[in-house]
């Protein structure tokens, strides 16, 4: 027989050793895959991914907080008087159009979790302020002054009526 | 009848040679000041933590719906339910005060120059394992701080290149801190403990390599070292029963000088509260996250100003040995940056205005030089001791650890 010839084979061996590690590599690291995926958002938190408002109840000035997967979201009912003031300025720190951030002009919604360190911003005089390091926004939701590294961001939403919009869905 | 089961043991466990070799005959130096009890000291909180946690999680429900509510059980009717929680919570704090001493001991003392380098970097392991439990430990009781508190944390986590908010929204099981967070926090601040204490284990194994340094800074002769056990088991007994006095007077009458009266309030995620402070063992860190105006920038400085500590061993370029002790510059370079620390803590704890950013920024760049000017400093000290003249004795010590340095090599 030759199996003491193949014991001899250096070769062989260590070309079975790299392969058996190459397979039982892969293999370790394919396991790995479920469990780091188990920690993102379940299919249940998914589910609830949208959210539905009614804006017939807010009134001119007035704003309503909703909560989208979980995060707070403005819905700004501006004057006439603010759009004309936001429509005029082209923010602070992060220069951006007002009527590229509105569907329609009275109505602003934006994200409200600071853009800094996820902090939800007050609504104080015009527009909102951070008390957690000071960043000041306007009423379109562009960063004035601050840490805050961008504007308050938009949701995607769109009006499935006059009166309704739902957040989450284009 | 003693004799034969110890026998009996013996043949199969090492048990008489273990102790032997790591109590009754393990050398110590004999004149270690009471700064070395620190590391006997935080071993035992260990096991204080590890104790109340055990029995504090028989109460508590990882629900974001009830946690809140399961503390209060806890508190009142719970049998001896405030007292586990007031020694979990103080003992959070008593943890990181011993540690920063130790940390401090070892800093001026210079321990962790060779051969103890393994021991100043496991240390450091340890110090990160202990922040990462105390953080996902906050976040329990489910009350406003914690809440925000977490919810800052997880954010500085976009600072990671191209994947930041998959990675935000991946450690948190949710788009904003929730059910998931609080119960996988739960999860893991059961597990880190463990690889606590398999990181004491290397820590230890690695001291009874190379075993203590001493105020002198060099090793001892044989004769001038004393086994651990009776001298030092009785030693640090008794600085247990001084800090156990200190911890305890806490634990009764101030428990809540460690807690913040807006946890008290159950978490709300749609409202912040106006001023969020971290707990008072992470503010220096805090404070140096907020000095740089920079998010990402931010997060960088402040995750390198508690890994910078692991390049003492190449930074400090001095051969005198014994720390501070005997060196004047590096002596007085230490005590400043002790006083920077306090301050940033003090930066990091106040509302954040325009001057105390200022003061933030200031005392952030001093943090940073003290490490970066270190190699030139300890270099220009040491020729400056060496052209003053040293005792022949100390010349003849470096000049043999030298030599000994060239044959490890």
């Amino acid at each position: 027989m030759t199996e003491a010839d193949d014991l001899e084979n250096k070769g062989r061996r260590s070309f079975l050793l790299k392969a058996t590690s190459v397979v039982g590599g892969t293999g370790a690291a394919a396991a790995c895959y479920p469990f780091v995926a188990s920690m993102n958002p379940s299919a249940e938190l998914l589910a609830k991914a949208n959210t539905e408002v009614d804006l017939s109840g807010i009134p001119e000035k007035g704003m309503h907080t909703v909560a989208w997967q979980g995060k707070p979201v403005f819905v700004l009912h501006r004057s006439e008087d603010q759009i004309k003031a936001m429509a005029a300025s082209e923010g602070g720190l992060f220069p951006e159009q007002d009527k590229d951030r509105v569907k329609q002009p009275e109505w602003l919604v934006v994200i409200g979790v600071c853009t800094h360190m996820g902090c939800v911003p007050n609504k104080e005089g015009p527009g909102w302020t951070c008390h957690c390091h000071g960043s000041q926004y306007d009423d379109s939701g562009r960063v004035l002054r601050g840490p805050a590294p961008g504007n308050l961001e938009v949701p995607p939403y769109r009006f499935i009526s006059a009166n309704r919009i739902k957040i989450g869905e284009v | 009848m003693t004799n034969k089961i110890i026998k009996w043991i013996d043949y199969r466990f090492p048990l008489s040679s273990l102790i032997k070799h790591e109590l009754t005959g393990y050398p110590v130096p004999r004149n270690l000041s009471y700064w070395w009890n620190f590391g006997f000291l935080a071993l035992f909180v260990l096991i204080l933590q590890v104790a109340t946690g055990l029995f504090l999680a028989m109460h508590y429900k990882p629900d974001a719906a009830i946690a809140f509510d399961s503390i209060q059980h806890i508190m009142r009717e719970v049998n001896y339910g405030w007292l586990l929680r007031y020694m979990h919570s103080t003992g959070a704090s008593a943890f990181f005060l011993v540690i920063y001493i130790h940390m401090a001991r070892t800093l001026y003392y210079g321990s962790y120059r060779a051969p103890r380098e393994l021991m100043w970097w496991t240390g450091q392991g340890l110090l990160l394992l202990l922040m990462a439990t105390a953080f996902m430990g906050y976040l329990l009781p489910w009350g406003q701080m914690s809440f925000w508190g977490a919810t800052v944390i997880t954010n500085l986590f976009r600072a990671t290149p191209f994947i930041g908010d998959e990675v935000v929204v991946w450690l948190r099981g949710d788009y904003a801190v929730g059910d998931d967070t609080l119960t996988r926090f739960f999860a893991l601040h059961y597990l880190f403990p463990f690889l606590i204490i398999g990181a004491v284990v290397v820590h230890l194994v690695a001291l009874h390599t190379v075993k203590s340094s001493n105020p002198s800074g060099i090793d001892l002769a044989d004769k001038d070292n004393i086994p651990f056990h009776p001298y030092y088991t009785s030693k640090d007994f008794f600085g247990m029963g001084i800090f156990l006095i200190a911890y305890f007077i806490v634990v009764f009458f101030f428990p809540h000088s460690v807690l913040e009266p807006a946890n008290n309030i159950p978490a709300n995620p749609m409202i912040t509260p106006d001023h969020i402070v971290p707990e008072w063992y992470f503010l220096p860190f805090y404070a140096i996250l907020r000095s740089v105006p920079n998010a990402v920038g931010g997060v960088v400085a402040m995750g390198l100003s508690v890994i910078i500590f692991a390049f003492m061993p190449f930074l400090d370029r001095s051969r005198i040995p014994g720390g501070g002790r005997y060196r004047p510059v590096y002596r007085i370079m230490f005590f400043i940056f002790m006083l920077d620390i306090l301050l940033l803590g003090y930066i990091g704890y106040v509302p954040a205005t325009d001057q105390t950013i200022t003061i933030g920024q200031v005392a952030t760049l001093y943090y940073f030089l003290s490490f970066l000017l270190l190699p030139f400093i300890s270099k220009a000290e040491d020729m400056w001791l060496f052209r003053r003249g040293l005792p022949s004795n100390i010349l003849a010590l470096i000049a043999s650890e030298e030599e000994e340095k060239r044959i490890r090599r």
